[in-house]
């Protein structure tokens, strides 16, 4: 069975290029980037033609503000830690409800050892209220992060615009771009964004290595001390395939980047419209006029998006969702209940993300799977008749907390 | 994705007596819409001799809720009320060859359904005391609330004892953190501060009746109980030694080195520490392993 790849908001194929640039790094260019020798020298010279590639990329303007990492994650820690520890007057930061793990999980931390953490809060369609956030940058703020786009809905935040705001402030700000880096452009230069977080297997780059925009002249405070290695700001031998295949990945994705606003953007539409024709009552979660090229996020209602999901794996085809079972956890998406999809909805989530790779057969494919998919779950629904949801659903079936 | 069996898989596929029931007399409806899972199950009761002559069920939730509501209608048909509630969740856990820890609850709310379906049918009002928080422990799909409760009930200072009596974190020790946690919240409610460093109060969780032969008699009936499985996928368990809480095995012929081996063993520790209200683990015996070793 053809299988169809459609999570590539989780992690992207490694793009054969990609590959092939890396594995020298593993054999005969095994030197130690550090070392004065001619072993050294040359992956010493590899590593500054990729960190050159990410500058690209980014549109920063020095390739030093490029801080390779291990990945997202420990750019995102690394960022926020560094803001506190340089200034430990300031004891609030100022993000988001609908963030990654990555930052809300190190929040709530924080939280627990007395920082105050102000979470701004997002209406309908994922959309932040700028007034409120106004409100509350003062001098006892150390950082703002906020997301450029969200990974479930790839809904944007106008970070580029809040970045102002902070710098009128004084405060940093520190957005987590995993999601966008490679999709859109960024013109890091001409923006007041202090750090930005990237990793490299959300664009064709392996696993295991991430990006950490650092503006020349940010107070900056490393994660990991020891070595020289990244200036001193990331101690730690180089992982330098991984550093040249991000490098190579960073060209093609700036390469491709006319083709994922126009090509990509095309088939997500073709598969929304298509599934949506044939589906009723299900919607696109999210603010769909502004957001990612290949991300679209569908709520079916009634039904429950694990089952969904291994229907549709069934046929071959992968996707995720935020229902709570997929998760492990007892709630829905975060992100859903932020925008206050009510239950019988937020389970019923599913995220259909696109890459570069993605045919139109597959689009059709995906089109005509969907809609048999849904039938046959809501067949099994207590909220469901043959037609359609049963008359004022929510009385038909209130079922006694198990 | 979850580790489902095929028996799981192959009822969330092919369910079996789905959708709404003509002329059913008793119909429970259970679970939290919030937490993604919830069951209409209805039955066809025969007012004479009390036979369930039909069931269906309409669930909304996930892939193994769907599994555990189609094995429930199976398991329940043909039986008499009283007969059908004494079916447990671990019944249709077992039924379906087994549920992923995370999804044992999916069982529950099979069984629950079963109770609320036939104090319908009598026209008895079903409530429910059961409240389901976030999952804590995943090896033993231990949540905070039952963790708190405990803690409450029995004023457990130390995270050995919560897994002494809620097995929490008696695995593989990731929800350690977690567990601490909710003791300092709770110790705090009484004003007292977590004292990482304090030994466990010497508590015999086991019921204090049994003594040590009856105990030993106890986990044999156990082992015994499982043997006829095994003996059929030509393998076998003997047990070797009892030392405290630890209980040593032998894995028999096509059971030593299987690679379903720690799943045996995880089944038969839970069906230990159920019997006898006490953390067990269980341990192959070095001579198993060795046999593994070598025949590999």
């Amino acid at each position: 069975m053809e299988t169809i790849y459609l999570d590539n908001n989780a992690t992207t194929r490694v793009d054969p290029l990609v590959v092939d640039a890396m594995l020298p790094y593993f054999t005969e260019q095994f030197g130690n980037p550090s070392s004065l020798h001619s072993f050294g020298n040359r992956v010493g010279l590899a590593l500054k033609k990729a960190r050159m590639q990410v500058q690209a990329l980014l549109g920063a303007a020095h390739d030093t503000e490029v801080i390779f990492t291990s990945c997202g994650t420990e750019s995102d820690s690394t960022a926020i830690l560094s803001a506190l520890r340089a200034q430990p007057e300031r004891r609030e930061i100022i993000t988001t409800v609908v963030e990654h793990p990555a930052i809300l999980a190190l929040c709530e931390h924080l939280e627990k050892e007395g920082y105050v953490i102000h979470r701004l809060k997002v209406d309908g369609k994922g959309r932040l209220d700028l007034d409120e956030y106004r409100g509350l940058l003062s001098e006892r703020v150390a950082i703002v992060s906020v997301m450029w786009a969200n990974n479930e809905t790839g809904t944007y935040f106008p970070v580029k615009e809040m970045a102002e705001l902070a710098h009128t402030a004084g405060v940093m700000f520190h957005t987590d771009a995993v999601q966008a880096v490679g999709k859109i452009p960024l013109e890091l230069a001409d923006s007041k964004i202090d750090m930005l977080s990237a990793s490299g297997h959300k664009l064709h780059a392996p696993k295991g290595i991430g990006v950490l925009y650092l503006r020349r002249g940010s107070r900056f405070r490393p994660l990991l001390r020891g070595g020289h290695q990244e200036r001193g700001r990331r101690a730690g031998t180089e992982n330098s395939a991984a550093i040249v295949a991000l490098g190579q990945a960073a060209e093609m994705a700036l390469a491709s980047m006319e083709h994922e606003n126009t090509e990509v953007r095309r088939l997500r539409d073709k598969l929304e419209a298509g599934v949506l024709a044939q589906v009723s009552h299900a919607f696109v979660t999210g603010d769909p006029d502004n957001r990612l090229p290949n991300t679209a996020n569908i709520a079916f209602e009634y039904i429950e998006g694990e089952a969904i999901l291994l229907l549709l794996n069934k046929f071959g085809i992968a996707a995720s969702s935020g229902s709570a079972c997929t998760s492990g956890s007892l709630e829905p998406s975060h992100v859903m209940r932020a925008m206050g999809i009510p239950y019988t909805a937020a389970h019923g989530t599913v995220r259909f993300s696109l890459s570069r790779y993605t045919t139109e057969a597959e689009i059709d494919r995906v089109i005509e799977v969907v809609p048999q998919v849904v039938a046959q779950l809501r067949k099994l629904s207590p909220y469901w008749n043959d037609l359609g949801p049963v008359a004022d659903p929510q009385q038909a079936f209130a079922p006694v907390y198990a | 994705m979850w580790d489902y069996s095929d028996k799981v898989k192959e009822h969330f596929f092919s369910p079996r007596n789905a959708g709404a029931l003509e002329g059913a007399n008793g119909v429970g409806d259970v679970g939290s819409i919030s937490c993604g899972d919830a069951l209409r199950l209805m039955l066809k009761v025969d007012p004479e001799s009390e036979v369930i002559q039909d069931a269906s069920f309409q669930t909304f939730g996930c892939g193994s809720a769907i599994a555990s509501s189609s094995a429930l209608t199976e398991i329940i048909k043909g039986k008499t009320l009283d007969e059908a509630l004494k079916v447990s969740n671990q019944d249709i856990a077992d039924y379906l060859d087994g549920l992923p820890p995370e999804k044992m609850h999916c069982s529950v709310m099979g069984r629950e359904a079963l109770q609320a379906a036939v104090a319908n049918y009598r026209g008895e009002v079903w409530s429910d005391d059961h409240e389901e928080g976030a999952l804590v422990c995943k090896c033993f799909a231990v949540d905070a609330v039952l963790i708190e409760d405990t803690i409450r009930a029995n004023k457990l200072t130390t995270v050995e004892e919560v897994t002494n009596y809620t097995k929490a974190g008696g695995s593989c020790a990731a929800c350690h953190e977690g567990i601490e946690e909710i003791l300092i919240k709770v110790l705090a409610e009484t004003g007292v501060a977590f004292d990482p460093t304090a030994t466990p109060a010497a508590v015999e969780v086991a019921p204090a009746q049994m003594n040590t032969l009856q105990r030993i008699r106890r986990i044999e009936q156990v082992i015994q109980a499982v043997r006829p499985q095994l003996q059929r996928d030509h393998g076998d368990i003997e047990l070797v030694d009892v030392d405290g809480k630890t209980v040593y095995v032998n894995m028999i012929g096509a059971c030593s080195g299987c690679q379903m081996e720690s799943l045996t063993l995880n089944g038969i520790q839970q069906k230990l520490m159920e019997e006898l209200g006490e953390f067990i683990r269980v341990v192959p015996t070095r001579a198993g392993s060795l046999t593994r070793a070598m025949g590999n």
